[in-house]
């Protein structure tokens, strides 16, 4: 034996199994597996809301090269149910890194799986579907698992933004990172900027960030928040966030959206993006492998433009069920689904993809000037 | 927006001939750019003076210009085609410089010809280094503390604000020609003045010092709409300080979080936008401390550059192709990616295994070379591996080198550990690092006490460890066909391991742990490059091997060939093995065959994923060809294309019961093996040179005895005149024979009479086992015992009668039948006093196919590859190939300017690493072409200087007289003047060397010297005139150590001198009937 490691199992509802190696918490962990093509950026995949209910497998095959740190984070701790990686790299290198991966994952109890032949792995959820799996350290009998796995509920349906919405409301006052990436942008969050009231879907901090940079006074509310609540509160805008599961069994998210609109401009971002389309009466469905990666081409229809984006959703708004609501604006160019939207005359704007990238590219930061421009015009 | 439609003839620029720095990379991509804007409907004009390359096939560009590549010839081609538009960024620092000189000479606006790519301004601000500064400024994008210097007083001042170790960067050099690093102010100012040398603007950069941080590279792409996307990220293992090119590289980058990786991504955007390359791609090199993350840009090449053609080959992203169709206007979006055939090339490709690529060098061929790896590039070529994990990848990248090595050996396989040695080869960057790192960990050296001394991160470090650990544990397994030790070797083909380093670890025969683990039923599974980490499904078979559960080769059962390519460029074997392997699958496709092809080469062509049906990215050892032929089962193997490579090969695949194509293993034994071939010219009659071989040095002085001095002396099995000498006396042939039996006891060294002042011809036929055809005879232009790659030579024969030609090719017919030969075969003549001699016969394709193949006008590889799969010659209609009515010259290129402190005179073993070629109706004429093509700027007035021995003295008499009525003046030494005195030729006496000042050395660097011909006879006189030969390669001034050459490059001079040269495309002199058309108009060279 050259690695003495502990075995761990990954096994999809369809009865497909994989063998390989624990390299993280050692239990069991069950959700969707789904898998992400970005080379970088695990640590912010980890911590991203999004992520809930999910099982990570990353299509780079070498994880945990650079170990992690105390600010690349996207919440307070991970958020995936297992990780799932080609080759754990347990030396870590990084002038950043505070610890490596694996105490991680051990220290927040995430199960993480490695040599297995992910390859096959992403081929096989690619041709069949995103489908429920169970991870295990603790059980190694396929039969067993299969039984269990049987049993897990589709993705369809279930309202995860209830497990990761903050209880309270709070006042975000951080900016992105300075150059040497240590610490907030000095002189963020000005007072006397735009207020914005955020909703707490299962937001992702660089999204707060971002408009602290671009001037706004962020309050972040629970996503049960009403909307009269929030109206109250007298604000420029109000932010939609991104989060986890099916946006359809947002319900109380979609008809508080309904009752914003008009009165407020609102900016949308992944989920806070089909929600608004919901809420104006467009249709969403389930994406067969979904969309997760820093690579995903979108074209920009106002202006002709490409911009690579940061993408993490498998559900998105039917494009011909939209056309009768707002205008298209954003186009993805792999499987021209919309990639975002706006209804002018409503002030209404939103994106599925994620602008604030953190993992991703920054092609799309200029959403939230258009944001804020849209509350300067109000 | 679509194509533009108001450009409709297009210009390109190659690169010219292969040099360190510049190699068949610019092949591939200017194959990708022909086809490109071809399938566009566009008229494609070519220049490019290296006929072993693909794109100066006829049948690529509309008219093909083998000529010089000077502006004044470039100018002259603009008169005859008309082209709208210059494409120049797919052509190397080459095509850029010489649309740089285009656009300051006016010649691009006389003719109203638009540069397209990139224009003159942003090519500017890219590649000069205070404009790149102030841009860089401009943005916030940090740059090296630095400062110009145009000359040495400067360059004190400037040093004296950035400390030392100082970095000196020459502007618009090659591969960092004149590039170095001064540790202390002593060395200081002679490195600061070969710097102002080096630069044709006599420009350097001085630079604050970045050695030991970590290096990176981003492909960068963009279109007219400004969209920009990153196509690729690569690491450099070997720290700051290595030139990107000898460096080992890994894409992607592997060390970087998001954070840090998109500052760079931001940063690249950011300068393609300010240095305004509006189309196309390009490569910026970061460099960042590993202690704080700060970022600083080092350079930006507003091209396509060795890198997009290692990040091509890594992603299946085709850089040049894309970049050829946004310089015509198409926008990112509207191109499709041709892998997965749906999805557009707007996107950032992503990948889900690791690229390593190692360089190769020839530090061998040039024993007095610093072997020191520096900001100056010195490999000759390079290989990339692909594993699922980087310890793979770098395994596989080790044994794709063909240097021996199958895994990390010990560089102290049976003596102690010598420390001192051990730590300064860490500390001093040089190619074996690798491998004395794993040595260092072997001795209990950390990882930490290694980064200290090396600067290599450690997290590349601890991957090795990761091996040299596993090797350990392997080392106490004993291999039985049990499922536990299954278990443990399937981990070991996971790490990479080869089965021969496996063997080594176990004392077993490589073949037995093959057997052992087939029998184990551990084979590797292939995997699928397609840009998109199996986000969608891929179309294209681009494939490689590693250890995994899941299999994608999706294999056949058609009609299908393997073509084995070459592997890496080196010296001796290089462009021109590639150029038959692609030619070969061109062929066999047209023939509806599928091809597979093998190679480990990212600069060729035949590892363009659409060359192919199918291609395997791996390396070219027993182990991996025989895995893939297993799998695909051809009907036949081609291996006489790939040089020794693939030959080296031909036992194992024989023996394992597969079919290779074309002239048999044992005809191809019995050219090679020394008794076998004796007895073979026995048979037929012919003559050799008297020879013998000897494993010992009594041996070797007995043979010596029976046929005299000097004789030619070298190892047996090798290309490239490799270990190859002239020995004069005894005292010579014991240091060799000596050095000989040390290095390899196993080979006898052969031992030839040597011919002097022979003339040496080169013979290129083919044969389909029924009739042969002679497709070539070249005449050499230095004589016999300078190696056939390094001499110029001539098709057809300038000097030699007809009756002698008849002669060369009846022998040559009756070899190729006696062999049975069925492809292409190569023989090497040498006359001797009216005498044919056999020197050489290989039944293979040799170095000369493409040039012959250019010279001719018909496509010799191919012919020949379908000739292996039985399609007759009198199918093909090639039963004769016709002689040309113009002269057609190579001449070689040599590496010496890279290689400071090494001598330049030719002998056996061979040292060019390319060629050019000069075609015009007049020998002189081809010969200056071929001359100038190969960057020998041939004087039109001046001093000439003579030097020359004894023996040579009779034979330069003729070369000055021509020159004295051409107006020159003669400068000689004492015996050359005398010489040349009592035959009426007047000259200047000037002092040698060892006469003392003033002397010949002071006059070549007041630039008081236009030409010099110089033949030294024996070793001590070689060593002499060593300083002035070098100083003419360093000052560029035109020299030659041979007679012919002089003589050549005198009747040369004379042409020019009488009527200038004309251009003429390929397609121009391979139509018959417009040969009378050459004759018009020419072209004046200054």
């Amino acid at each position: 034996m050259l690695l003495k490691k502990p075995k761990a199992i990954l096994v999809l509802q369809d009865g497909t199994s994989f063998e390989g190696y624990s390299f993280g918490y050692e239990g069991d962990a069950t959700g969707e597996v789904v898998f992400n093509t970005s080379i970088t950026g695990y640590q912010e995949i980890l911590t991203d809301p999004s992520y809930k209910g999910q099982i990570v497998v990353m299509t780079y095959p070498m994880i945990g090269n650079y170990g992690v740190n105390e600010v690349d984070v996207e919440s307070a701790h991970p958020q995936v149910e297992a990780f799932i990686v080609k080759e754990y790299s347990s030396l870590y290198s990084n002038f950043r890194a505070k610890s490596s991966l694996q105490d991680y994952l051990k220290k927040f109890k995430i199960p993480g799986l490695e040599g297995i032949d992910t390859r096959a792995l992403v081929r096989h959820i690619r041709d069949k579907g995103a489908m429920p799996g169970i991870v295990s350290t603790t059980e190694m009998d396929v039969r067993k698992l299969r039984k269990k796995v049987r049993e897990l509920p589709s993705m369809d349906g279930q309202d995860l933004v209830k497990t990761v919405t903050c209880k309270t409301s709070y006042q975000w006052k951080e900016g992105t990172y300075d150059e040497d990436l240590s610490k907030p942008k000095a002189g963020a969050a000005k007072k006397g900027g735009f207020r914005v009231v955020a909703y707490d879907f299962g937001i992702k901090r660089n999204i707060l960030r971002n408009l602290v940079d671009s001037g706004c006074e962020v309050t972040v509310v629970p996503a049960q928040t009403s909307a009269e609540e929030v109206l109250k509160k007298n604000p420029d805008g109000v932010f939609l966030s991104n989060g986890p599961g099916d946006p359809a069994a947002v319900t109380y998210a979609i008809e508080n959206t309904r009752k914003l609109i008009g009165k407020v401009p609102v900016f949308g971002i992944c989920l806070g993006h089909q929600i608004l389309g919901l809420a104006l009466g467009a249709k969403t469905f389930k994406l067969k492998f979904g969309h997760r990666g820093g690579n995903q081409p979108v074209k920009n229809l106002e202006n002709g433009k490409l911009e690579i984006t940061s993408q993490n959703h498998g559900f998105a708004i039917d494009k011909e069920s939209l056309q009768k609501i707002g205008r298209l604006t954003h186009l993805h160019l792999n499987d021209q689904t919309v990639s975002g939207f706006t209804k002018r005359e409503a002030q209404v704007m939103a994106v599925q993809y994620h602008p604030e990238a953190s993992p991703g590219p920054h092609d799309s930061l200029y959403l939230f000037e258009e944001f804020k421009n849209m509350m300067e015009k109000r | 927006m679509p194509k533009r439609t108001d450009i409709k003839k297009i210009m390109l620029i190659g690169s010219g001939p292969i040099v360190i720095g510049q190699a068949c990379e610019f092949d591939y991509s200017g194959v990708q750019a022909i086809k490109a804007l071809k399938e566009d409907g566009y008229e494609v004009v070519l220049i490019n003076s290296n006929p072993a390359t693909i794109m100066t096939d006829p049948e690529f560009a509309d008219a093909t210009y083998i000529e010089p590549m000077t502006p004044e010839v470039i100018s002259r081609i603009f008169e005859k085609e008309r082209p709208q538009a210059l494409l120049p960024t797919l052509g190397g620092q080459t095509a850029l410089n010489l649309a740089v000189r285009l656009g300051e000479m006016g010649i691009l606006e006389k003719y109203g010809v638009e540069l397209i790519g990139a224009n003159l301004q942003a090519i500017h601000k890219a590649e000069d280094r205070s404009e790149f500064k102030k841009a860089m400024q401009k943005i916030g994008v940090e740059v090296a503390k630095s400062g110009l210097a145009h000359n040495l007083e400067e360059a004190m001042e400037v040093v004296k604000k950035i400390g030392f170790p100082a970095i000196l960067r020459p502007a618009f050099t090659l591969g960092g020609t004149g590039g170095s690093i001064a540790y202390h102010p002593e060395e200081y100012e002679e490195l600061a003045r070969v710097a102002i040398d080096a630069s044709p603007v006599h420009q350097v950069l001085v630079e604050e010092s970045l050695l030991g941080w970590k290096e990176f590279e981003l492909e960068v792409m963009r279109d007219h709409r400004d969209s920009v996307v990153i196509i690729c990220s690569i690491e450099n293992f070997d720290p700051m300080g290595v030139h990107t090119g000898d460096s080992i590289t890994v894409a992607p980058a592997q060390t970087l979080t998001d954070k840090e990786y998109q500052q760079l991504r931001d940063a690249s955007i950011k300068i393609i936008r300010e240095i305004g390359v509006e189309t196309g791609g390009s490569n910026i090199q970061f460099a960042v401390n590993p202690e704080n993350g700060r970022i600083i840009a080092i350079e930006m090449n507003p091209r396509v550059s060795r890198s997009s053609a290692l990040a091509s080959k890594a992603t299946g992203f085709p850089i040049a192709k894309i970049a050829t169709k946004l310089a015509v206007g198409y926008s990112l979006d509207e191109i499709l990616n041709d892998i997965t055939r749906y999805t557009p090339a707007a996107f950032e490709p992503t990948i889900d295994y690791v690229v390593t690529k190692i360089p190769r060098f020839a530090f061998e061929k040039f024993p007095a070379a610093d072997a020191t790896l520096t900001t100056q590039m010195k490999s000759v070529g390079e290989v990339m591996a692909i594993g699922r994990t980087f310890k793979e990848s770098l395994q596989k990248a080790i044994r794709s080198l063909e240097n021996k090595s199958f895994g990390f050996e010990s560089k102290f396989p049976t003596k102690k550990v010598d420390q001192k040695l051990l730590k300064s080869k860490l500390k001093i960057p040089n190619w074996e690092r690798l491998w004395y790192i794993a040595d260092a960990m072997r001795i209990g050296m950390s990882v930490q006490e290694i980064h200290e001394i090396t600067k290599i991160d450690p997290w590349f470090l601890a991957q090795i460890e990761e091996i040299v650990n596993a090797e350990k544990i392997l080392k106490k397994i004993k291999p039985t066909p049990s499922a536990k030790f299954k278990s443990t070797l399937f981990e070991a083909k996971q790490f990479g391991f080869s089965d021969t380093r496996l063997a080594q670890l176990w004392s077993k025969k490589p073949q037995a742990v093959r057997s052992l683990r087939k029998k184990l039923k551990i084979k590797p599974v292939y995997k699928r490059v397609d840009t998109c980490a199996a986000e969608f499904e891929a179309h294209t078979p681009y494939l490689y091997s590693t250890y995994e559960s899941e299999d994608e080769s999706n294999v056949t059962k058609n009609k299908k060939v393997v073509i084995l390519g070459s592997g890496p460029n080196r010296i001796g074997q290089g462009i021109e093995f590639d150029y038959c392997c692609v030619h070969a699958s061109l062929a066999l496709r047209e023939e509806g065959f599928e091809t597979i092809m093998i190679n480990c080469n990212p600069e060729t062509v035949s590892t363009d994923y659409d060359i192919s049906s199918r291609l395997y990215f791996e390396p070219l050892t027993e182990e991996d060809v025989l895995n893939i032929l297993e799998i695909e089962k051809p009907m036949g193997i081609i291996v006489q294309f790939g040089g020794q490579t693939p030959l080296k090969l031909s036992q194992a695949i024989h023996d394992n019961k597969f079919k290779i194509l074309g002239t048999s293993p044992d005809s191809i034994d019995r050219a090679e093996d020394r008794k076998r071939f004796q007895a073979l010219l026995n048979k037929l009659k012919l003559k050799q040179p008297p020879n013998g071989t000897a494993r010992t040095l009594q041996q070797a002085k007995k043979v010596v005895q029976k046929i005299g001095y000097p004789v030619v002396v070298r190892p047996s099995y090798v290309l490239g005149g490799r270990g190859m000498e002239i020995v004069y006396d005894d005292q010579a042939l014991t240091r060799y024979m000596k050095a000989a039996v040390a290095v390899s006891s196993d080979h006898p060294v052969l031992i030839d009479k040597f011919l002097e002042n022979a003339t040496e011809m080169d013979v290129d036929c083919i044969s389909d086992g029924k009739n042969v055809v002679i497709a070539g005879i070249m005449e050499h232009i230095e004589e016999a015992g300078v190696h056939s790659g390094d001499s110029a030579c001539c098709l057809p024969p300038h000097s030699i009668d007809a009756k002698l030609q008849e002669n060369i090719e009846r022998q040559t017919v009756l070899l190729a039948k006696e062999l049975k030969v069925v492809g292409l075969m190569n023989i090497q003549f040498a006359i001797q006093g009216g005498q044919v001699y056999v020197l050489e016969v290989n039944p293979r394709a040799s170095r000369t196919v493409p040039f012959v193949s250019k010279a001719i006008g018909r496509p010799l590889a191919k012919i020949a590859a379908k000739a292996m799969v039985g399609i007759s010659l009198s199918k093909q209609d090639f039963l004769k190939a016709e002689v040309p009515s113009y002269l057609s010259v190579k001449e070689a290129v040599l590496p010496f300017a890279k290689f400071p402190g090494v001598d330049t005179l030719l002998g056996p073993e061979m040292k060019s690493t390319g060629e050019v070629m000069g075609i015009d109706r007049e020998f002189g004429a081809a010969f200056a072409k071929a001359e100038i093509a190969a960057g020998t700027l041939l004087p039109l007035r001046g001093t000439v200087f003579i030097s020359v021995n004894d023996f040579d003295k009779p034979y330069i008499l003729s070369a000055a007289q021509k020159l004295l009525q051409l107006g020159f003046e003669i400068l000689a030494t004492e015996g050359t003047k005398k010489y040349l005195e009592k035959n009426n030729v007047a000259c200047n006496s000037i002092n040698k060397v060892i006469d003392g000042s003033p002397h010949i050395v002071d006059e070549l660097k007041k630039g008081r010297v236009a030409m010099v011909i110089n033949t030294p006879l024996g070793k001590k006189s070689a060593q002499d005139s060593y300083s002035i030969r070098r100083t003419a390669l360093e000052y560029n001034i035109p020299y030659f150590t041979t007679t012919a050459a002089a003589n050549a490059a005198v009747n040369g001079i004379a042409s020019i001198l009488k009527k200038g040269f004309s251009v003429h495309s390929l397609q121009d002199y391979h139509r018959k009937e417009n040969k009378e058309a050459f004759a018009s108009k020419s072209v004046m060279v200054s």
